[in-house]
């Protein structure tokens, strides 16, 4: 150990390594770095400068447009919650607002079902696992336009393989109109995000399903407890803590999300699919008026507000503990 | 072990691993395939007999010919990649030095801060892009790879801050102390003891922000206009569909090119972003 460090100390003037005596001597440059709350205030610096810039100064700003009538090249001025009043009585937000919930709900409750089943699947040994652990997250690292696209040719109207595939295996008899019609719309991009989010919970869980040691399954086993009694009592128990915050992240991800529904459907037929997200884009950015915009995305503000109190009075519990 | 007999292995193990594998793994296929296959055989009714989908007899590169002569993608491709690796390194800065702070030194506020800065995390862009587009305006970055190298750190810093804390955390705090009894400072312990035994957290962080840079899409949507100065996902997006016409061909193919980069970053890193995946969450 004191070899490293007193090699260390042949370069940088700065860095007074492994000699007492130059440090009391010289470096005033590093001796007031000793001090933990100033070298603290520096390192934490460049961070609070640009999450301070780039966070903080627009949420403000966020809350000051929706308060205003401002829209691309008018400053604007103070209106008060008119822009909230407008956005609540207006049926396209009601639907956005009604298609969020819905579809954070579906898919989030998908995700976990079915991302648990593929962490209780890759928990096993078996040959290849390492290769298909790795290849069952492709769709969560794959840029989620480029995939969503590739979805959007799999659900046109006219060319769908998946139409010719349901019509060759007998269980249709005339094409599904997946993306031309709202409902069916959802649907398709709650399996999307599902296809897209399922991988995340699958490796997040599978982690804490490897912390588990296998001698509470053998030993429930042994008590005669069967395959579910043995997932219900002993693994989801202790499965618990990490799915919650798994849940959480997703929650807010899927929430607010923009890109996916933007990609397959636009908001569209008639906009019977937009998200707050999408909406809030449609009125701020497309249409720009950056007002009602910006009221329309702070509509998600609450619900996120909730979901990270919750996870922070979980995080300070575990702390505690 | 939990003893199973055989055909209970295939029903409740190869068979559902299986759909996992194909429900996984159909859409990339369903992209190779568009991209090599001609516009003749890709524009035939769902219902037409000779329809045979999930193969085609005369692939042909002609789609990534007219991707790369017609389009702008080549550049959209650097933009990306250079705009990743920036807006990495600078999040990887901060966030080693925030880390450290936050793991080890004692301060008023820490507490605080800590907290502050795991709620950033939360902050989706979607509850930002309108201000920040008026801010980026008035800042004169827009249309320049600059509003989004300063912009992405806001989610990749938060989130290197919290995967760093916790590796910092695991590391004995006896290693610095005997560094610092043979006289080095403080700082100078930190860069030369604590950060080269941290560097496969630094990699980890640095794979799994790399890959949501090169994800990201809201941003970008909002900031660039000029075609030349987009990001993949953007270009895609708006300078392919012509009018309302799709041509899934050059799309597909321009997905895919899109994809390799990164999935290539991913497979050569599998271990180092899955640790970065699992820990974003647990910290």
């Amino acid at each position: 150990m004191k070899k490293i460090i007193a090699g260390g100390s042949t370069d940088a003037t700065g860095l007074q390594v492994a000699l007492p005596r130059a440090q009391a001597a010289g470096g005033r440059s590093t001796r007031f770095l000793e001090s933990e709350g100033l070298l603290a205030g520096l390192l934490l610096a460049p961070t609070i400068l640009l999450l301070g810039v780039f966070i903080a100064y627009p949420f403000i700003m966020g809350v000051w447009l929706s308060l205003s009538n401002t829209s691309v090249g008018n400053p604007g001025e103070f209106v008060g919650l008119r822009n909230f009043v407008k956005a609540w009585d207006d049926s396209i937000f009601q639907t956005a607002f009604r298609n969020t919930f819905y579809y954070t709900f579906f898919a989030t409750v998908l995700k976990l079902a079915l991302g648990m089943w593929l962490a209780l699947l890759l928990n096993r040994h078996f040959r290849g696992k390492r290769i298909i652990r790795a290849s069952m997250l492709l769709p969560f690292i794959i840029p989620t336009v480029l995939s969503t696209f590739a979805w959007r040719w799999m659900f046109d109207p006219t060319f769908s393989v998946l139409n010719w595939l349901l019509y060759r295996t007998g269980l249709i008899v005339t094409k599904i109109p997946f993306l031309s019609d709202g409902d069916y719309g959802m649907w398709c991009a709650i399996v999307v995000n599902t296809w897209r989010g399922m991988p995340f919970f699958a490796i997040t869980l599978l982690a804490g399903l490897q912390t588990i040691s296998p001698d509470l399954q053998e030993a429930a086993s042994l008590d005669g407890a069967n395959g579910w009694q043995r997932f219900w009592r002993v693994t989801w128990p202790l499965l618990k803590p990490v799915t919650l915050v798994v849940v959480v992240f997703s929650i807010i991800q899927t929430f607010s999300d923009f890109q996916l529904i933007y990609v397959l459907t636009g908001g569209g037929p008639a906009n019977s699919t937009h998200l707050l997200a999408t909406y809030a884009y449609q009125v701020g950015v497309a249409t720009g008026l950056l007002g009602e915009g910006a009221a329309i995305s702070l509509f998600m503000l609450p619900v996120l507000f909730i979901v990270v109190w919750v996870q922070l009075r979980y995080l300070r519990r575990l702390e505690g503990a | 072990m939990v003893i199973e007999r055989r055909w209970k292995k295939w029903v409740y193990f190869y068979i559902p691993l299986t759909l996992f594998v194909i429900g996984t793994l159909f859409p990339f296929y369903w992209m190779v395939i568009t991209a090599i296959r001609p516009d003749a055989e890709l524009y035939r009714s769902w219902r037409a007999v000779n329809n045979a989908p999930f193969w085609t007899l005369s692939p042909t590169l002609e789609h990534f010919r007219d991707l790369l002569a017609k389009t702008t993608f080549p550049y959209w491709l650097w933009n990306t990649f250079f705009i990743a690796v920036v807006s990495t390194g600078i999040s990887l800065f901060c966030g080693l030095l925030a880390g450290y702070a936050l793991a080890r030194l004692k301060f008023p506020m820490a507490g605080t801060l800590g907290t502050s800065i795991f709620v950033t995390y939360l902050v989706p862009p979607t509850l930002l892009f309108i201000p920040l587009a008026d801010i980026i305006r008035s800042f004169q970055l827009g249309n320049t790879p600059w509003a989004l190298i300063l912009t992405y750190p806001t989610f990749l810093i938060p989130f290197c801050t919290w995967l760093l804390m916790g590796y910092f955390k695991t590391i004995p705090k006896e290693l610095e102390e005997c560094a610092r009894i043979d006289g080095a400072t403080r700082f100078g312990a930190m860069i030369r003891i604590i950060f080269p035994i941290a560097v496969p957290g630094i990699l980890s962080a640095g794979i799994f922000a790399f890959t949501l840079s090169w994800n990201e899409f809201i941003y970008a949507l909002v900031f660039l206009s000029s075609p030349e100065r987009k990001t993949v996902p953007v270009g895609v997006v708006s300078e392919m569909i012509r009018g309302d016409i799709y041509f899934w061909g050059q799309l597909m193919a321009g997905a895919l090119l899109g994809s390799i980069p990164v999935a290539l970053v991913y497979s050569f890193f599998v271990e180092y972003y899955v640790t970065g995946l699992t820990g974003s969450v647990k910290g």
